[in-house]
């Protein structure tokens, strides 16, 4: 953004070219109009490459438009059909029962979990929610391929991605409570979550913000000495229109970053379609022309982003170049508790993506072919998650929130004086106004 | 104003350079005394004493990076030069021209532990990368509970007015950062201040932006110590001690408020006292008090505009904390509330002229 440095250059051009160029310029003869009296030729001389820094490209002599049409959509990987069935069976990733049955049980229990929290929201217990449905397999299919020494930056819509990791029940709700459990210290809303231990960076509400941070993290881990653990970032087709995507894609290319930018494409960014978002073929398709290697998955398909993450991250950490992932869903529930989203799109859609193309319905099906599946287990299953997660929620809003004081903690690593002060004159009014405020829910 | 004063403020209007002439200050190199065991001695100017500070934070953290738009060649203000040939281009590297990305990337880096010396080339240019320094880096380590902080960041970002640097090569964007829990926010006053100001910074656990004023690069020259100090975050140095009146300014502002200062005693007989605040955010209240209650007259002056510029919150602490030791209002002698323009740059700034009128009104209320 150096305008001056610009004009200064341009002006030592301009001196140079008034000095010679300029001075000597009647007595040079311009070959090609004296010296050619046939039409210009149209074939492009192929020993006169363009020396144009800034691209290596061929010239052509019939000005052409490059089109979007021109290029043929980047197309979905998947394994599964929507019944269940592998497609090709050199793709199916052979995971045995126990992995297949974990992925199958932390998509139930984060589907089980969502819908008792959202309800908890609408009778008013807690604040807010956000809910995953239809994205499970993408969270799950992702996270079981990943190492847990690889760092996630997430959006907000990957809870799936620390269940897998062993986020437990109760850390997902001490954080929706923020009472004295929450290791967020009740700072935040609901679902922003973090946890150190499982590599997972607190969540924050500006969109895409977590995206340049992801490849600067990326950038340092690479320099770690042999290296051997990826960033993934999440974000959703909406985020991805943001300043900080195109910043992080550029970025992650240029300074050749072991990063996988996973785009959750789930069709809505709260009630603006996808079609109204961008006009180019998706996410995915911006990959080549930062100079990214891209892929497009089935984000229904537990199976196909596995395979895929696994190909991603294999290849980041070799090359230490980034990925865009694609992984294209359905968001089947509301943006959030604050949205109503039949108010922009039909019951009907919606309906078909909660049933026939939903993720839990093919891994289930998959896994009654495989003769994996009980019914009656599942069944259980679903009960043991919703009584875990009532008891929790009646364990959790019981809980004291922080000590008020605490909200001065943490602005600083150390706590200056002002704030000192400040924390001080707040203690001294409430010990004097205490009947205005909610003290005996919070911890002394 | 009485009449003696007048004249004799017309008299030191007269025996002065031009008005138009580019530099608006004369800079008064610092002999202070600094932290730590650094006593061998070079002479060196601002952008010099900057690139030895950065040289030693590389030198000594091997996980340091230092990177920005043309930071890689040396900077389009001379800043890192040689730096990439001594450390790599790994470690000293350009980015793709985007701020928001330079400060993205920079939270990251600092994110993975790493230690992220980040430049963006104008303060003027910083705007884009606001959400992410305000919104991100400031909240990081509160919004986590602790888990995850930014604290090894720091920005470099040359700021101030130039001469002739117009809208977005001028600006001294420090009081819209001041607004932000969570950041530190420095200006040094000149060399030996820019490297151990910076050297704090780079080492202090918190996100930190060091504004540089790039009218002193060159011009500021001083026998700057070699080796490893700092100099205090959150500390204001007292430069000048006097009894009738308190200065407050920082960066360039200081050199115009020290002469202010010697024109006060000659003509005026008046003892200024002159306070460098050096730290935006936190800011030094008990040394602009206690000089305050001393003097009972202050004048503040800053670069910036005077609508919420850092002055407002000056004046306002300062009137709630010293309310019956103030002899006159508090003044605030400050950039008009118009973008920083170009030919009309002279009558902008609060030069030594503005200021000592400033003592003047204060001091005969």
């Amino acid at each position: 953004m150096s305008y001056i440095r610009h004009t200064r250059k341009l002006l030592k051009y301009i001196s140079r070219f008034n000095n010679s160029e300029i001075s000597s310029r009647s007595s040079v003869v311009l070959p090609c109009t004296s010296l050619s009296p046939q039409p210009y030729s149209t074939a492009v001389p192929a020993d006169h490459p363009s020396m144009f820094p800034g691209a290596k490209a061929p010239f052509v002599s019939q000005p052409t438009l490059t089109k979007p049409s021109d290029y043929a959509p980047i197309p979905i990987y998947r394994v599964m059909d929507r019944d269940g069935c592998i497609i090709d069976s050199a793709q199916d990733p052979q995971l045995d029962k126990a992995t297949v049955q974990k992925m199958f049980n932390d998509m139930v229990l984060l589907n089980t979990m969502d819908k008792i929290l959202y309800e908890s929201q609408r009778q008013g217990r807690i604040s807010f929610y956000m809910t995953n449905f239809g994205e499970e397999a993408s969270h799950i299919g992702g996270a079981a391929a990943l190492e847990m020494r690889d760092l996630i930056y997430g959006q907000y819509r990957e809870a799936g991605v620390l269940v897998w990791r062993g986020f437990q029940i109760n850390q997902f709700i001490d954080q929706c409570y923020g009472n004295v459990d929450d290791v967020g210290r009740g700072k935040q809303m609901p679902v922003h979550y973090g946890s150190k231990e499982l590599n997972f960076v607190t969540i924050s509400s500006p969109l895409s913000t977590q995206m340049p941070q992801a490849v600067g993290a990326a950038y340092a881990m690479k320099r770690h000495e042999n290296n051997d653990s990826c960033v993934v970032c999440y974000f959703g087709e909406g985020a991805a229109s943001e300043g900080d995507a195109h910043a992080a894609f550029n970025f992650a290319a240029t300074l050749e970053c072991p990063i996988i930018f996973f785009c959750r494409n789930n069709g809505f960014a709260i009630s603006t379609p996808s079609h109204e978002q961008y006009k180019g073929d998706g996410i995915a398709a911006r990959g080549p022309a930062y100079g990214i290697a891209t892929i497009r998955v089935d984000g229904t398909d537990v199976f196909a982003v596995y395979n895929a993450m696994k190909m991603a991250r294999n290849y980041v950490l070799r090359e230490n170049q980034p990925i865009i992932f694609e992984a294209m869903a359905y968001r089947v529930g509301h943006h959030s508790t604050s949205d109503d989203s039949t108010a922009y799109r039909s019951a009907e859609e919606i309906e078909i993506w909660n049933s026939v193309e939903h993720p839990i319905s093919k891994l289930k099906q998959y896994m009654v072919r495989k003769g994996w599946f009980n019914e009656d287990e599942e069944k259980q299953f679903v009960k043991d998650v919703r009584k875990q997660v009532l008891k929790q929620i009646s364990l959790s809003e019981k809980k004291l929130k922080p000590s008020y004081k605490e909200m001065f903690e943490g602005v600083y690593a150390e706590m200056p004086q002002h704030l000192k002060e400040q924390m001080q004159e707040l203690d001294n009014h409430v010990q004097a106004h205490k009947d205005y405020y909610p003290v005996k829910n919070f911890k002394a | 104003m009485n009449k003696i004063a007048k004249s004799l403020l017309n008299n030191v209007i007269k025996s002065n350079t031009p008005v138009l002439s580019r530099s608006h200050f004369t800079y008064y190199p610092d002999k202070v005394a600094t932290n730590g065991s650094a006593t061998e001695r070079q002479k060196m100017n601002m952008f010099q004493a900057i690139n030895n500070a950065m040289d030693l934070a590389l030198q000594e953290d091997s996980s340091a990076i230092l990177f920005g738009e043309d930071v890689g060649f040396g900077g389009v203000f001379r800043c890192s030069i040689n730096l990439r040939d001594k450390y790599g281009k790994e470690r000293v590297f350009n980015t793709p021209l985007c701020e928001q990305g330079i400060a993205g990337f920079a939270i990251g880096v600092a994110n993975a532990g790493s230690t992220a010396i980040a430049e963006i080339q104008f303060a003027d240019y910083i705007f884009p990368a606001f959400d992410q320094i305000v919104n991100e880096a400031a909240k990081y380590r509160y919004r986590s509970g602790g888990i995850y902080d930014c604290g090894s960041l720091t920005f470099r970002v040359p700021c101030g007015a130039v001469g002739h640097g117009a809208l977005y090569h001028s600006q001294s964007p420090e009081a819209y950062f001041a607004h932000t829990p969570g950041l530190k926010v420095v200006i040094p006053r000149g060399p030996i201040k820019a490297k151990g100001l910076l050297l704090s910074c780079i080492r202090d656990p918190n996100p930190c932006i060091v504004f540089e004023p790039k009218t002193l690069y060159r011009a500021a020259v001083e026998e700057v110590p070699v080796g490893n100090y700092t100099s205090d975050l959150g500390k204001a140095d007292v430069l000048r001690q006097g009894s009738d009146i308190t200065l407050i300014g920082w960066g360039t502002q200081v050199h115009v408020l020290l002469e202010v200062a010697d024109l006060a005693k000659q003509q005026l007989n008046i003892n200024c006292e002159v306070i460098d605040l050096v730290s935006i955010l936190p800011w030094d209240k008990e040394t602009v008090i206690k000089s305050v209650k001393k003097t009972g007259r202050v004048v503040v002056a800053h670069e910036a505009p005077l609508t919420q510029g850092f002055g407002s919150e000056l004046a306002a602490s300062i009137q709630e904390n010293c309310f019956l030791h103030l002899e006159a209002p508090v003044k605030r002698v400050t950039g008009w509330d118009t973008p920083f323009p170009h030919v009309f740059e002279p009558f902008y700034l609060p030069n030594k002229y503005r200021c000592l009128t400033a003592i003047k009104e204060v001091v005969n209320y």
